[in-house]
């Protein structure tokens, strides 16, 4: 898989770093170095996570047995923190997709359509419902052929794949799949880290795992605290369903 | 056929931070006004509340505050030689639209440029020879002085409240604040913010090497503040959602939180949100604008008669309205002749991770768009550029502003981008990381230009604004040197690993950097090499003022907003004070 490009990524903005990046960086080679490759089968779901608890919109069932299992192998779950399954980033990404967004509401979407430079960014005509339709479509219609579904892989056999489509050496009908690949790592990182009132980041999850506590109004007396440890706080979160309202006529601090 | 409304003496395009001050200056001298605003109304109540606003990725990622790309985006290309294609996505600059524009959801910093920016052809000239400057940049003097300047940043100053520690008062230094600072005739209305605990492990550093820092000048209030107009704000709450978020807390300047309450009160004034201007129209002769026409909320084609025309838009859609209202001749960079469109410049960014031990908690949550600490001795000409082959500089700064994790979860270089180790590296930095910047000058050269582009059009039907741009050699290597020494400041602060990422080629449209676009309708003393004069008054359409960072000559060192601002205020003066009692040229040739 490839590493992170610090000395292409821009250290004033990490993490903003775009999802299409990938298309003009074709890795020549991309080894495999997961570190948790293991040789047992990752077919079944963990009994906690009931599926039938959650209503899918957009994606069909066998796009919501890919994508689970493969933001699975993104962000794993291990012995300390929950990973993507957890946090229901499969869900994110089917209200991402059913949302205005994944209609290309944030995109210009006019014609012609050409290939570009890398510089000059995503010029694909697909929105992201349509890539990820096309993409999935094709990758379940491909494993299904050579007997092979993803979800029946190894965690080995699983991240080579993910790597194979990381690397974009894999046509998707028109989608590239390093494309398609940046899209989703992006997405999952979006369903574990954003406000849960978009279905992802389960129980705030993603939250307390890095250490975030969430849409708090004011650290007006902490701020100059310099290395105060608060992890009491983010280990409880606040999400904007959980927020208090905040008064306006409250006058603020420091007058 | 266009339904024809009643004459008014000025109409102002945009209503944003110089639309809103321009406006407000006309209709204190009498005029009637109508502001034309393509976006929706919007205020600090409801649009902006908590805990609704306080949502990364609708704000953040998904840009929830920005022009839609939809309806008009940009194209580019970094040469001449290219095919310019849509910026589909906003990602490297992030145009606002909506009441307020794009001082809505900016970081709040505030910056005077040099007495040597106004002037910098001449100072160059004069500092290191005729021969230094690099033949291929297009610098000239601005054909306004920093002395012009002063009244009107402290008058902008005042209005949104700018929190700092002077430096130079009347020429005497002062101790705390900038000592490269151009002299202010007073103090900052306010005291500086609060600094947060990346600002101090960066001013210690820097102070470590010789320098001196300095907390940034901010307009995120570091007290309740009543500015002139009589508007108060109140302190910022540090709550770290600042930067392309509306501020819930009437604690960071905006059009909203500083002028529009006392403007939209005005009988002279009226402002119409979702009018979308095509052009401005000009008489047979093309020497006088009669009015403007604009597309309604309802679709509907509307012609606004109107004696005066303030164009105080986004700066690159100042630019893109004057190629097509015709006012101005065209940049053709093959000729090098035409002055819209040309030297359009930017803002040349590159930054630091420093990543800490367990044990430093840097809790990035906790800021401001603009807690930050500074040092400007790398800025502009502050320093002796003789052996070093360029001009301009950057000032370098702590740049902890917020820290959501979708756009904030730093990994040192190497981590594999997904998987197990990515996941343990994302959560393990998470509060353990600085991120510096250095903040550098963008140098005009003929080559990057703006103009309409032959093949993409707006949803209204229009041509797209074309971009052609790449960093010049100067400021690629202006960044090289400067990065090296915001690498030392980020060593001098004792993490465990530094990663320094000076700015290289080719500018890359997907990767966040700044939404200071600056120039492409320059201000200028000669009508040959500059849009506007030095009032911002079109040379060839003298009731037509072009307000907007589209009227800088270079980008200096600094944010663009206080010399908007200042700008603005100049303008305004010039338009109140001369133009209407004669209207007509100001500058006569």
């Amino acid at each position: 898989m490839k590493k992170n490009e610090t000395e292409k990524e821009e250290a004033v903005d990490v993490g903003r770093r775009t999802l299409f990046k990938a298309a003009g960086l074709v890795a020549a080679s991309a080894a495999v170095s997961s570190t948790v490759a293991t040789s047992s089968a990752v077919a079944d779901i963990p009994p906690h996570h009931d599926m039938k608890a959650t209503q899918y919109v957009f994606l069909h069932p066998a796009e919501v047995t890919f994508l689970t299992a493969a933001t699975a192998r993104l962000i794993p779950s291990d012995a300390n923190t929950p990973g993507a399954l957890e946090a229901d980033v499969t869900n994110f990404i089917d209200k991402a997709l059913a949302s205005p967004w994944g209609g290309g509401s944030d995109m210009y979407v006019s014609g012609p359509w050409k290939p570009g430079t890398p510089e000059q960014g995503y010029q694909l005509k697909f929105t992201p419902s349509e890539l990820y339709r096309t993409a999935l479509t094709a990758i379940n219609k491909q494993l299904a052929a050579a007997n092979t579904p993803f979800d029946k892989m190894t965690q080995t056999q699983q991240d080579a794949y993910l790597t194979k489509l990381e690397s974009g050496s894999v046509d998707l009908d028109g989608v590239p799949s390093a494309i398609f690949f940046s899209m989703l790592l992006q997405n999952t990182i979006e369903g574990f880290l954003a406000d849960p009132s978009y279905g992802g980041n389960k129980d705030m999850l993603g939250w307390k795992a890095i250490g975030f506590p969430g849409a708090y109004v004011s650290w007006y007396d902490l701020a100059d605290k310099h290395g105060i440890n608060l992890d009491s706080r983010t280990a409880n979160p606040i999400s904007m369903a959980n927020a208090p309202k905040h008064d306006m006529s409250h006058s603020g601090k420091g007058e | 056929m266009a339904k024809t409304l009643e004459a008014v003496d000025a109409v102002v395009i945009g209503v944003g931070m110089s639309g809103s001050i321009i406006a407000h200056e006309l209709t204190k001298a009498g005029q009637k006004v109508v502001g034309l605003e393509r976006g929706a109304g919007r205020n600090t109540v409801p649009d902006f509340q908590a805990p609704a606003m306080h949502d990364e990725l609708k704000y953040s990622v998904r840009k929830g505050l920005m022009q839609s790309a939809q309806n008009e985006a940009v194209t580019l290309r970094n040469n001449t030689d290219q095919t310019a294609l849509p910026i589909r996505r906003w990602q490297a600059f992030l145009p606002g639209t909506g009441l307020g524009g794009s001082a809505v959801h900016w970081n709040g910093n505030i910056w005077r440029f040099q007495e040597a920016d106004f002037v910098l052809k001449s100072h160059i000239e004069k500092r290191y020879g005729k021969d230094f400057i690099d033949p291929r940049l297009s610098i000239q003097d601005w054909g306004v002085t920093y002395a012009d300047l002063e009244p009107h940043y402290t008058r902008f100053e005042n209005l949104y409240g700018a929190c700092g520690k002077a430096g130079n008062i009347q020429g005497k230094v002062q101790p705390g604040g900038n000592p490269f600072e151009a002299p202010r005739s007073t103090e900052y209305p306010n005291k500086p913010m609060k600094q947060t605990y990346a600002c101090s492990l960066f001013s210690k550093a820097a102070e470590s090497l010789g320098y001196k820092p300095f907390p940034m000048p901010s307009c995120t209030m570091s007290q309740r503040y009543t500015n002139p107009l009589g508007l108060t704000m109140e302190a910022c709450v540090m709550c770290g959602f600042c930067e392309r978020f509306g501020c819930e807390h009437k604690a960071k300047a905006s059009p909203q939180t500083t002028i529009l309450p006392v403007l939209l009160k005005s009988d002279l004034f009226e402002l119409r949100t979702h009018a979308q201007v095509q052009k401005v129209q000009l008489d047979k002769q093309g020497k006088k604008a009669t009015g403007v026409t604009y597309i309604n909320a309802a679709g509907e084609e509307v012609f606004q008669p109107a004696k005066l025309v303030i164009m105080s838009m986004f700066s690159l859609n100042n630019v893109r309205m004057m190629l097509l209202s015709g006012i101005g001749k065209p940049y053709d960079p093959k000729t090098q002749t035409g002055v819209v469109g040309r030297n359009y410049t930017y803002q040349t960014i590159s930054g630091a991770q420093v990543f800490f031990d367990d044990d430093v908690r840097v809790n990035p949550f906790m800021a401001s768009g603009s807690t930050m600490s500074v040092i400007d001795e790398f800025s502009g000409d502050n320093f002796d550029h003789s052996e070093l082959g360029f001009i301009g500089g950057a000032y370098l700064y702590s740049n902890i502003t917020n820290g959501q994790p979708i756009g904030f979860h730093p990994v040192p270089p190497g981590t594999p981008r997904w998987g197990q180790e990515f996941k343990q590296a994302m959560l393990k930095h998470y509060n353990h990381t600085v991120k510096l910047g250095a903040h550098g000058s963008s140098m005009p050269t003929p080559t990057n230009y703006l103009d309409l582009d032959p093949t993409y059009k707006d949803a209204w039907g229009q041509p797209l604004l074309r971009m052609t741009f790449d960093f010049t050699e100067n400021d690629i290597k202006m960044s090289a040197y400067i990065t090296s020494k915001l690498e030392q400041i980020g060593k001098a602060m004792g993490g465990k690993q530094v990663v320094a990422s000076p700015r290289k080629g080719p500018f890359d449209s997907n990767i966040y950097q700044s939404t200071h676009n600056c120039g492409g309708a320059v201000m200028g003393a000669d009508p040959k090499t500059s849009a506007v004069n030095p009032y911002l008054q079109c040379w060839d359409v003298s009731n037509v003022f072009v307000v907007g960072a589209s009227a800088f000559v270079h980008n200096g060192s600094y944010n663009p907003t206080g010399t908007l601002g200042a700008l603005t205020y100049h303008a305004a003066e010039a338009l109140t004070t001369k133009y209407l009692k004669s209207p007509g040229p100001l500058v006569s040739l």
